[in-house]
């Protein structure tokens, strides 16, 4: 006990030694140091708002169903890239992996007859084999991951064609075509509105509420600062507020898709991953100081693999939700999905260099593309615009985050 | 009639939330060398980052007087068509080019748009022989040492007729040696009518070599004193730059010396990538419990590839060589291996080896026992913010939050975080390489004062620095290193700045 009240004299003693100008210059840093990450929320909420006003379409449920099932793959490869990204490196070939994985997937379950789940199995396992090539390279080998992958994204492409003989394979089955155009829906009822997607929302609502009160109290325990309680509800309350908005539009489409399932678990577990394991603040250690990360005992390679091991298998996900929504695999498919995910990571905050970025950030960067996209469809607008836009935006996303780190840098 | 080359009048330049400067002064004489002394974030180099305009006129209020004439600069080009030319500490020479071209770089010697090579490498030579650097202009920059690279700056500022040249730190890097000619040629460039502007910590050197002293102290002008009418103490100069006086420079302290905790036998190194080159040669070492052992050496002698290569490998190729702890072998063939038997060791480079400046100071001190503050692999973000406020405390680490980007900090706190981090590892034997590099008096002392409470605790202390007075204040054994050699261990009471120089230099003889 005698030890909290020291620890208690302490922390207010520092806060003291501050002094008032100082406070400001906190504020300050707090403000230019989140205004990275919350400039991003910003910017999607304002265009979000704008396409609403623009077209009355836009946020009604089959339109907002629509974005969830068409966007899906790119946000799965968007959080394994913003980890490849925060460690220093970049994945080329991820568009390719997503190719060859969905063919794999077609040939065992279309060509072979097997059940589903055996053809998403085999898709998860070339996966993680891709993974392994590459992390071995660019791990024990030493080879930059901008040639590895680069190398991965012709050598995938042309086994892609080979595994499919050059040529589409479809249709697959319809428990196939479920993993990203099923729904959950109809298990309670309701008229017009279904009753078992709002259920859901509001177990993860009270799951969040219930979350975010235990982590404060923990803070609390420890002494640190933490929101006025009033501030702690309001919040809670507003998060309430919008997921309960999007589960009552959901509710009155379709329901509940099961790929918006998956992938509300993947952001939640890579978020974790990122934020609170020791591997996850091992990438950031890589990505921040290489040199400094080796000294501190990091073991680089291990953590450089399993990052590349990791990617590999978020793109074999990705391959079997892009198959399964396509209903089949093209040669061609995944082309260019490399350049949307690391897009997506970019305009989502993580830097150039390394060891700055966040799962949620890529996800919100990767649906303000999507939202960009479809919001510009339904406007009617010409497809060479929409690419100008697209190109546009992440310009100046990472233009803002350039100048915001030379102003942070000046400041002293 | 006074002949001042600059006056720099009432000068007060404010960032966002701080007043960096705040109405400095300062008047130099033409032809003499000027010192400027202040701790950390003093003023000093915002001051010559007004004078050479890279914070342009109209970001800052106050007047410059250059050669009897108010200037008014946009940019550092103008100040350089004035005469004024600034060379960082961190030098600005691309490793890849010839020296003749980076003397030229940005002012190609050429006829009609195509560089005359005859002319620029003549050129060049002329230069090398003003500034005393016996090399080829056509050499590679890279293949230089840096105190060879300093003289190529400074060769490259009397390419652009320079009148009055500033430099920043210019010896933070060098060995005594390369020091001395640097001051050396100071000196001769005076006789030329060049005026210095000299930015340093190493008193002794002012002392040794200025006309006047400007101090700075949180950003005004303490005092300007003149060195050749009064005789000027370090320790006066010290006063002024800490406000108090520093009878001591090291804090007094008795060891309390136990059994030994780590020997080096034999251990030998070689070049990463030269293979038949030997930089660390059968080197035998012990330290023991309590104890603050030193090593001396100068530039290129094996200290830092010794403690490097002892810990985790992380420097050049062991060809042999046994580490013992308390008696017994252990393999520290990784990073990870060196830590779990209890060695650790702080870089000499805390910027490039030591921290994550983008990374926040919290998550720098835990990141080298990240272990400590985590269970199955997950972290206790709780936990961590509570180490990192412990250690802010422990060691007055400077800072708004733990949450601060440590590359945010100054010198001295930086070096207090990268000391947490391995002081959190709970080590036996602590590694410190030049602990009190570029950092000021104020956090020096703090500094020796952590050292002596580790070695208190128990922990057997390595101290590599190349600041002999530092090692005589600190130690109480101290090895000396040459040519990768250990060629003696002298104990505090023998210890004096002459016997260690002279084992120092001691070169191997010819069999």
């Amino acid at each position: 006990m005698t030890g909290i009240v020291n620890l208690r004299e302490r922390v207010t003693r520092n806060v003291r030694d501050v002094g008032s100008s100082t406070v400001i210059a906190n504020l300050r840093e707090l403000f230019t140091r989140n205004l990275r990450q919350s400039g991003i929320y910003i910017a999607f909420v304002l265009i979000v708002g704008l396409f609403s006003i623009l077209s009355p379409n836009f946020l009604s449920p089959g339109n907002i169903t629509n974005i969830i099932l068409q966007y899906s793959y790119i946000l799965i490869l968007a959080i394994g890239m913003v980890i490849v990204i925060i460690a220093g490196h970049i994945d080329l070939s991820v568009g390719s992996v997503v190719a060859l994985t969905g063919a794999v997937s077609a040939v065992v379950v279309i060509k072979g007859g097997h059940p589903w789940w055996m053809g998403a199995l085999a898709a998860l396992g070339v996966g993680l084999l891709v993974g392994v090539w590459q992390g071995f390279w660019v791990a024990f080998v030493g080879i930059p991951a901008f040639i590895v992958t680069l190398a991965g994204m012709l050598l995938f492409r042309g086994m892609t064609l080979k595994v499919l003989g050059n040529i589409s394979l479809s249709p697959f089955p319809a428990e196939y075509q479920k993993v990203a155009g099923g729904f959950l829906n109809g298990f309670l009822g309701g008229n017009g509105v279904d009753v078992f997607t709002l259920v859901i929302a509001a177990i993860a609502i009270v799951g969040y509420a219930v979350n975010s009160y235990r982590s404060r109290q923990a803070r609390l325990n420890y002494l640190q600062s933490v929101e006025a309680f009033p501030l702690f509800v309001l919040r809670v309350l507003a998060v309430a507020g919008v997921v309960m908005a999007f589960a009552y539009q959901l509710a009155r489409s379709r329901g509940l898709p099961i790929v918006l399932i998956l992938l509300a678990v993947l952001i939640i577990v890579y978020s974790i991953v990122t934020q609170r394991s020791v591997f996850g603040r091992h990438g950031y250690a890589i990505g921040g100081n290489l040199n400094a990360a080796q000294l501190s005992g990091v073991k680089v390679r291990r953590v450089n693999f399993l990052i590349f091991l990791n990617m590999g298998f978020l793109a074999g996900v990705a391959g079997v939700v892009y198959s399964s929504r396509s209903n089949g695999a093209q040669p061609g498919a995944g082309n260019m999905f490399e350049l949307d995910a690391i897009a997506a990571c970019f305009i989502g905050g993580a830097a150039v260099t390394g060891g700055v970025g966040t799962v949620v950030g890529a996800v919100v960067g990767g649906l303000i593309m999507g939202v960009m996209s479809n919001g510009m469809q339904l406007l009617g607008i010409d497809l060479s615009v929409q690419q100008m836009v697209k190109g546009t935006v992440l310009l100046i996303a990472v233009a803002f985050d350039v100048y915001n780190k030379r102003r942070a840098g000046s400041a002293r | 009639m006074n002949d001042n080359i600059l006056e720099m009048r009432s000068i007060t330049k404010t960032f966002p939330g701080v007043k960096a400067l705040q109405d400095v002064s300062i008047e130099v004489r033409r032809g003499e060398i000027h010192a400027i002394c202040g701790e950390n974030g003093a003023g000093k180099s915002t001051l010559m980052r007004v004078l050479s305009g890279v914070h342009p006129t109209g970001t800052y209020d106050g007047e410059i007087v250059f050669e009897g004439e108010s200037v008014r600069f946009g940019s550092i080009n103008d100040s350089e068509d004035k005469g004024i030319v600034i060379i960082h500490q961190e030098l600005a020479l691309i490793p890849f080019l010839s020296i003749a071209e980076n003397i030229f770089l940005g002012n190609e010697q050429a006829t009609r748009g195509l560089i005359n090579w005859n002319h620029t490498n003549t050129e060049a030579a002329k230069l090398l022989a003003r500034v005393g650097l016996k090399e080829n202009p056509t050499t590679p920059v890279g293949q230089l040492g840096v105190g060879k690279q300093q003289l190529v700056e400074i060769a490259k500022a009397l390419s652009k007729r320079v009148k009055l040249l500033i430099l920043d730190e210019p010896t933070a890097a060098l060995n005594d040696n390369d020091s001395a000619h640097l001051l050396d040629l100071l000196r001769q460039l005076q006789g030329q009518n060049i005026t210095s502007i000299l930015i340093t910590h190493k008193l002794n050197e002012i002392a040794e070599i200025a006309d006047s002293t400007t101090i700075l102290r949180d950003g005004k002008t303490i005092e300007t004193v003149d060195m050749r009418t009064e005789e000027v103490s370090v320790n006066r100069l010290i006063k002024g730059m800490v406000g108090r006086d520093l009878e001591h420079r090291f804090p007094p302290h008795t060891s309390n010396i136990g059994e030994e905790v780590l020997r080096i036998e034999n251990w030998t190194v070689h070049h990463p990538t030269q293979a038949e080159r030997i930089v660390v040669d059968g080197a035998n070492v012990t330290v023991h419990a309590g104890e603050i052992v030193g090593m001396a050496g100068l530039m290129g002698a094996g200290r830092t590839e010794l403690a490097m290569s002892v810990f985790g490998r992380s420097y050049g190729r062991h060809s042999s060589g046994q580490v013992f702890k308390r008696g017994t072998e252990i393999h520290t063939h990784s990073v990870p291996q060196a830590i779990g038997h209890g060695i650790a060791y702080a870089t000499e480079d805390r910027k490039r080896y030591g921290l994550n400046l983008i990374e926040d100071v919290r998550r720098n001190i835990s990141a080298a026992a990240l272990g400590k503050v985590s269970s199955g692999g997950w972290i206790n973000g709780n936990e961590e913010i509570k180490v990192a406020e412990e250690y802010r405390a422990s060691l007055n680490i400077k800072t708004p939050t733990v949450m601060s980007l440590a590359g945010k900090l100054s010198g001295g706190n930086q070096q207090k975080v990268v000391l947490s981090k391995w002081i959190f590892t709970d080590p036996d034997v602590l590694i410190l390489d030049e602990p009190t590099r570029g950092i000021d008096v104020g956090a020096k002392y703090e500094i020796y004062t952590i050292i002596n409470r580790l070695a208190d605790a128990g922990k057997a202390i390595i101290v590599i620095s190349s600041e002999l007075p530092e090692l005589l204040g600190t130690c109480d054994r101290i090895y000396t290193l040459s040519e990768g050699r250990v060629t003696g261990v002298v104990p505090k009471a023998e210890a004096t700045q002459e016997r260690l120089m002279e084992l120092m230099t001691k070169v191997k003889e010819q069999a």
